[in-house]
């Protein structure tokens, strides 16, 4: 029965003999990432979430003219950035508060904290996994996009200015998902920040450009989170924008407020 | 050490140490504090009053320091539950400088052949071992295993004691909590029974179980127990409970041939013939219910 126990060879002298000691901050952090970033991968409903719902996105409203987008620019050159802007706020968001949520109702985030690794270490982990599952929607979401024929518009600080913008929303996503995930039962908060996410997604600028609304709806959109990431991307992006300040103002003080709640309101049981 | 929730007192002013070397039993009924007590030691919540110290070190204040030094298996979860079971194990080796090998450790605990399974599709006894060997993967000085065999099969049960005597062999500490009398019998050099917050009993089992022996026996019921009593031997006790159960205790000494021998000339005096003759010592779990009452607990 190789199912049970073998309690022979555990017995020998020494065997178990004390000799502890924690791992450096950095290894602990690697791996506790490269953990989440696999656990992200492998799941389903995540990858759904932060790939192919994003690449659908692009690929169907660039190919079939379902609206008008105006504003001179091509179907691709208008859905890019907005695309961009969704996958930053699936990943940081709404996959992290979800994979947050269930993990401290599986009591993972109190196991955790028995071990060497520190609370500090366990969210650079969650921060490293977010960027580097970013990074990867990025490469995916540039490569579909100029195979769809996008072609930018920017200036090249865009290489600069871009991937501040999409920090500074991760920042603020990342506030705003572990308030949830912290504070909520695990369903309410998978109830939430899908429900969250669709509203963002409809009301953000992401592929209903945000002057098809109502102007006097149109400057408060752009002061939600989604809707500064998708204009700041977009104005960068498409309009050749050196540094788009009312947009990495919106976001900044979103991540401020967004990480200030989460480091008041945060409950790890 | 005091713990309140709200208005409810968890731990009221339990003292209790646990020695170096050693394997330490919490016992109480569901409700007593072990689990609170426990999680004050490892660092999981402070007290409210009270000097905790472990390995010399405030689990509160010296978290980073005392933490790299415990293994913890908590009495449930804590695994990721679409993780495989060698791949938690892999990544927790991360964590520290010297962990064990982590097949040779699934092997230990018999999970070989499942490490590629996520834990949530693991038996609940599965479960449970990963999460030993998750407690001891980073060679602890002190590990607390809190309930570690519920929900084990008898193999693996008898398995995980094997290992917990392993541990104290080689100087390791534990300290577990446990609702099963036999696994504190055979494992703890101490044992503490903690009732409503309080440390109700605290020593060896040979102190706790005494050396009281107990002759128990059968017969018709109503027999005068005050005769009986001074026919036997000086320091027994008898009780008769239900009605025709009766029970002799020696408290402090064991059953001796004569006090059998006074028994059975007692009955033979009155015509009463015994059944059902026992003769053995308190166990724990004795103990355990005098101390703690037979109510059930919520």
């Amino acid at each position: 029965m190789t199912s049970q126990p073998i309690a022979a060879e555990a017995a020998v002298r020494g065997t178990w003999s004390p000799a502890p000691g924690a791992a450096s901050l950095r290894r602990m952090v690697a791996a506790q990432a490269a953990q989440e970033t696999r656990q992200l991968l492998r799941n389903g409903e995540q990858l759904t979430l932060t790939l192919v719902i994003p690449l659908l996105l692009l690929a169907a409203f660039s190919l079939e003219p379902l609206i008008s987008f105006g504003g001179g620019y091509t179907r691709i050159d208008f859905l890019t950035p907005g695309v961009i802007a969704l996958a930053v706020m699936s990943t940081a968001f709404t996959s992290q508060a979800i994979a947050t949520g269930f993990e401290r109702r599986y009591g993972v985030l109190k196991r955790l904290g028995a071990t060497p690794l520190s609370r500090a270490g366990l969210i650079a982990a969650k921060t490293a996994t977010v960027i580097g599952v970013e990074l990867l929607q990025a490469v995916i979401i540039l490569l579909v996009a100029l195979a769809l024929g996008w072609s930018p518009d920017a200036s090249p600080a865009a290489i600069v200015v871009v991937p501040l913008l999409v920090l500074l929303g991760t920042a603020a996503f990342s506030g705003f998902a572990l308030l949830l995930a912290g504070t909520l039962r695990a369903e309410a908060t998978l109830a939430a920040a899908n429900l969250i996410y669709v509203v963002l997604l409809g009301i953000g600028g992401v592929v209903f450009p945000l002057t098809k609304f109502p102007a006097g709806a149109r400057p408060l959109l752009e002061l939600l989170p989604t809707g500064a990431l998708s204009t700041g991307l977009r104005n960068v992006l498409a309009n050749a924008i050196v540094f788009p300040a009312r947009d990495v103002l919106t976001l900044a003080v979103w991540a401020v407020i967004g990480v200030a709640l989460a480091v008041r309101f945060f409950r790890w049981e | 050490m005091v713990k309140r929730y709200g208005p409810a007192v968890a731990v009221d002013g339990l003292s209790l140490t646990a020695r170096r070397g050693e394997v330490t039993a919490i016992l109480g009924p569901n409700g007593a504090g072990k689990t609170t007590t426990v999680e004050v030691c490892e660092g999981y919540r402070s007290a409210d009053a009270g000097t905790v110290r472990v390995l010399g070190l405030d689990p509160a204040r010296d978290a980073a320091r005392l933490k790299p030094r415990l293994g913890v298996m908590l009495q449930s979860g804590g695994i990721p539950p679409a993780v495989p079971a060698g791949e938690y194990l892999r990544t927790l080796s991360r964590f520290h400088v010297k962990p064990h090998d982590t097949a040779w450790l699934l092997d230990i605990v018999g999970l070989t052949s499942h490490a590629k399974i996520p834990y949530k599709r693991l038996s609940g006894g599965q479960q449970q071992r990963l999460s030993l060997a998750a407690a001891v993967l980073g060679r602890p000085e002190l590990v607390f295993l809190d309930e570690p065999t519920a929900g084990m099969d008898p193999q693996a049960r008898h398995a995980t004691w094997d290992l917990v005597s392993a541990l104290k062999n080689d100087g390791v500490s534990v300290i577990l909590t446990t609702h099963f009398m036999e696994e504190a019998e055979r494992l703890a050099d101490h044992v503490v029974i903690i009732d409503h917050g309080r440390a109700v009993a605290d020593g060896t089992p040979a102190h706790l179980t005494g050396s009281a022996g107990q002759l128990r026996f059968r017969a018709e019921a109503g027999l005068d127990i005050d005769s009986l009593l001074a026919a036997l031997p000086a320091g027994s006790a008898a009780k008769e409970s239900p009605a025709g159960h009766y029970l002799i205790e020696v408290p402090g000494g064991s059953v001796q041939p004569a006090l059998l021998a006074a028994v059975t000339a007692w009955c033979a005096d009155r015509g009463v013939l015994p059944s059902s003759v026992q003769i053995e010592s308190r166990t724990l779990e004795d103990v355990f219910l005098e101390l703690t009452g037979k109510e059930l607990r919520a």
